[in-house]
């Protein structure tokens, strides 16, 4: 059984047919891209699987169960987690914060432990912290635990970012242009980064990106998405090679010569 | 040579203050709270001032400018000398004190140092009547700062409610403790013998804090579907159909308000409740479902991509924030014992806003810190009259100008770090720092 599927899923805004048929079979373990140019629709995609948006038409099952117009916490709780493409920190909490508030799925102490603070209440919270500072090892931030996000390089923002996407406990991990802005060192940090999350974790990622590299050197099969529908699919050389990417890349030759 | 040398002197105090645990502190206070009963009287005419200054002499701010000086020259002789001597000179004494409670257990010794600190604040205020109203009042402002600032500051929406909650929590407890113990007219005799009463009295509090709840909950329902001013219009509407709804409930009096109130919410009372909530919200904040607000505040849609029920999130914590504005509410009913729905008004809002964003959001401390400073600055501006509602404001507008959050914003207490002895490292062996992470 595959890890998430979708089938045919469609979806519009008012007139404006954001993605249209849209499938995809995602295996455990496995590393997926999905490129396209600007305004093709590959954030569209992520926001329906994780339910921000409820899909006009299809279904999106995830470990054979239909999670389609689920709320985007229960998905998140049942494993499926994201970063975003403008990462979207909580900007008055600390690195630490962030990825303790990631697990709150996992707390079960309630209302009672939160408002009594009992001894359940302080076993959990130690190993929230516990797993919250083995995150932040893993992805290399750990000594900023105690700083306000917003006061810390943009790099860093990014790993703070990946490890509170980490914290949910992801079976699946939708990764919106992990490198964007990066500059080359910090690009190759951030790919060994995604490749060790993947290899010690052992989830399955899918990620958009815009760098060919980053594709390249990290996934296993690329699907290429252009005004809302899939045009190209294949390992990442095949699709670099395909005429129709060429095309909704940069435009036809007879036009470039025109 | 000598400013050399006074200047070691003050370096020297400092690093002596700084080893001054908080039980130092305590104990400075009640040894000035018993100078005080000792020659406070004698000293205040001595300096002219007639009798002893009620609020450390700011309601002689307006009233009496010129005795200002005097005043201040009590407070160092009645106040801060004997708290400074006392605190220094035991400092080794409370350190291995502290130091034994810590050992015994954190929660006993924050239980101790509340206790203490509560002897010293009890027999201050007990000194005169004026103290006693002051206290209480300056207590439910602390609650009831807190619990907006979980929503206003935690939660980042903006609630405009919270004087009907506390009618709410008025009106029900009063009805309910005039009903069963006092009778009236209109409701005939006592249904319980008085002397439950007492023991009952948390009860009719804590149904004023539910009813209170309850109508926050019909708030929320409409408001927490979306972001934005939605909250601010519907709780603002909310109040006043409360207020309203009052002022035409023949039954509890109307626009003239309600009365017979039985005399239950003494000084103790009224700090045990504070006290209560201020550990509950504290506690609520700094666990990470509470962290969960600030993460709803800063980022909605991320946080839902987090795991965190929102919805559940905004609803929990809308509905505790009631809870104990309807109790601060059944408190001052219980502390005044009369109400009227003039009092939950514009300007109530007005005066918790104002302490909200004077003390600062997002922060316990700073809650704490807003209700007492606007309560001692309010009874300052006393003499001033209705001028007082023009300098809050301009206080306010300053405020917001040059420390947009506030006094001291995001601050939480631990009480149990602050409790801890200091001092020399080598002093603190044998303390057990399990509970620090906490």
């Amino acid at each position: 059984m595959s890890l998430l599927r979708i089938e045919n899923l469609t979806h519009h805004f008012g007139g404006l047919r954001a993605v249209k048929d849209y499938n995809l079979v995602l295996e455990p373990g496995q590393i997926r891209g999905l490129i396209g140019p600007n305004g093709a629709g590959k954030t569209t995609v992520f926001n329906l699987i994780t339910g921000v948006y409820r899909p006009t038409e299809g279904r999106i099952l995830f470990e054979g169960r239909d999670i389609t117009g689920m709320r985007p916490h229960r998905i998140a709780a049942l494993g499926i987690s994201r970063t975003f493409q403008n990462m979207q920190l909580w900007r008055h909490m600390t690195v630490l914060e962030h990825v303790k508030v990631a697990q709150y799925s996992q707390i079960t102490y309630g209302l009672v432990g939160a408002f009594f603070g009992t001894a359940r209440r302080r076993w959990e919270e130690a190993e929230i912290e516990r797993k919250a500072y083995s995150l932040l090892e893993m992805v290399g931030v750990a000594r900023w635990a105690d700083q306000v996000v917003t006061n810390l390089p943009y790099g860093v923002q990014r790993r703070v970012e990946m490890a509170r996407a980490l914290a949910t406990e992801p079976k699946v991990l939708l990764l919106d242009e992990p490198t964007a802005g990066m500059n080359p060192e910090e690009l190759k940090e951030m790919i060994d980064i995604i490749r060790q999350v993947h290899d010690r974790l052992g989830m399955s990622i899918f990620l958009i990106e815009h760098r060919m590299r980053v594709v390249m050197e990290l996934c296993e099969v690329v699907q290429t998405l252009n005004f809302g529908e899939v045009i190209a699919e294949g390992t990442p050389d095949e699709v670099r090679a395909d005429p129709a990417v060429i095309e909704a890349y940069l435009g036809r030759e007879v036009e470039v010569v025109a | 040579m000598a400013e050399n040398q006074a200047q070691r002197l003050l370096a020297g105090l400092r690093s002596a203050l700084a080893e001054v645990p908080l039980l130092g502190w305590l104990l400075g206070m009640v040894a000035a709270v018993i100078v005080e009963y000792l020659v406070g009287a004698p000293l205040a005419r001595a300096l002219g001032l007639g009798r002893v200054p009620l609020l450390f002499g700011v309601d002689l701010l307006f009233k009496s400018p010129l005795l200002v000086p005097s005043a201040l020259a009590y407070m160092v002789l009645v106040y801060a000398l004997p708290v400074g001597s006392v605190a220094l000179v035991t400092r080794p004494l409370a350190n291995r004190a502290a130091e034994k409670l810590m050992v015994l257990s954190p929660v006993v010794s924050v239980v101790v140092h509340v206790a203490v600190f509560y002897v010293g604040l009890h027999s201050w205020a007990l000194l005169n009547d004026y103290r006693v109203l002051v206290v209480k009042l300056t207590l439910l402002a602390v609650m009831l700062t807190l619990s907006l600032n979980l929503v206003n500051g935690y939660m980042g929406e903006f609630s405009c409610s919270h004087p009907g909650f506390m009618a709410l929590g008025a009106y029900t407890s009063s009805v309910l403790t005039v009903v069963a113990f006092v009778g009236s007219e209109r409701f005939g005799p006592p249904l319980l013998p008085s002397a439950l009463g007492p023991f009952l009295f948390p009860l009719a509090l804590i149904a004023g804090g539910l009813v209170a709840s309850l109508g926050a909950l019909t708030v929320a329902i409409p408001s927490f579907r979306t972001r934005g001013d939605y909250l601010a219009i519907i709780s603002l509407a909310f109040m006043l159909v409360v207020k309203s709804l009052i002022e035409n409930l023949e039954v509890v009096g109307g626009a003239r308000g309600f009365m017979g109130q039985p005399d239950w919410a003494g000084l103790t009372t009224v700090f045990v409740w504070a006290v209560a909530c201020v550990a509950m919200i504290n506690s609520f904040v700094r666990s990470t479902m509470g962290k969960a607000l600030n993460a709803v505040r800063d980022g909605e849609g991320a946080a839902e991509a987090m795991t965190v029920d929102t919805r559940r999130t905004k609803m929990v914590t809308f509905l505790f924030a009631a809870f104990w504005a309807g109790v601060a509410g059944g408190l001052y009913a219980h502390v005044m014992r009369y109400v009227n729905p003039g009092g939950f008004g514009l300007q109530k809002l007005a005066e918790l806003l104002a302490m909200v964003y004077l003390g600062g959001l997002n922060s316990v401390v700073g809650s704490a810190a807003g209700g007492v400073g606007f309560m001692l600055f309010s009874e300052a501006l006393r003499p001033l009259e209705i001028y007082k509602w023009i300098i809050i404001p301009v206080l306010l507008i300053l405020v917001m100008i040059f420390r947009p959050t506030g006094l001291i914003a995001f601050r939480e207490f631990d009480m149990v770090s602050l409790v801890r002895p200091k001092g020399a490292p080598t002093r603190r062996r044998g303390v057990p720092h399990v509970a620090a992470q906490d």
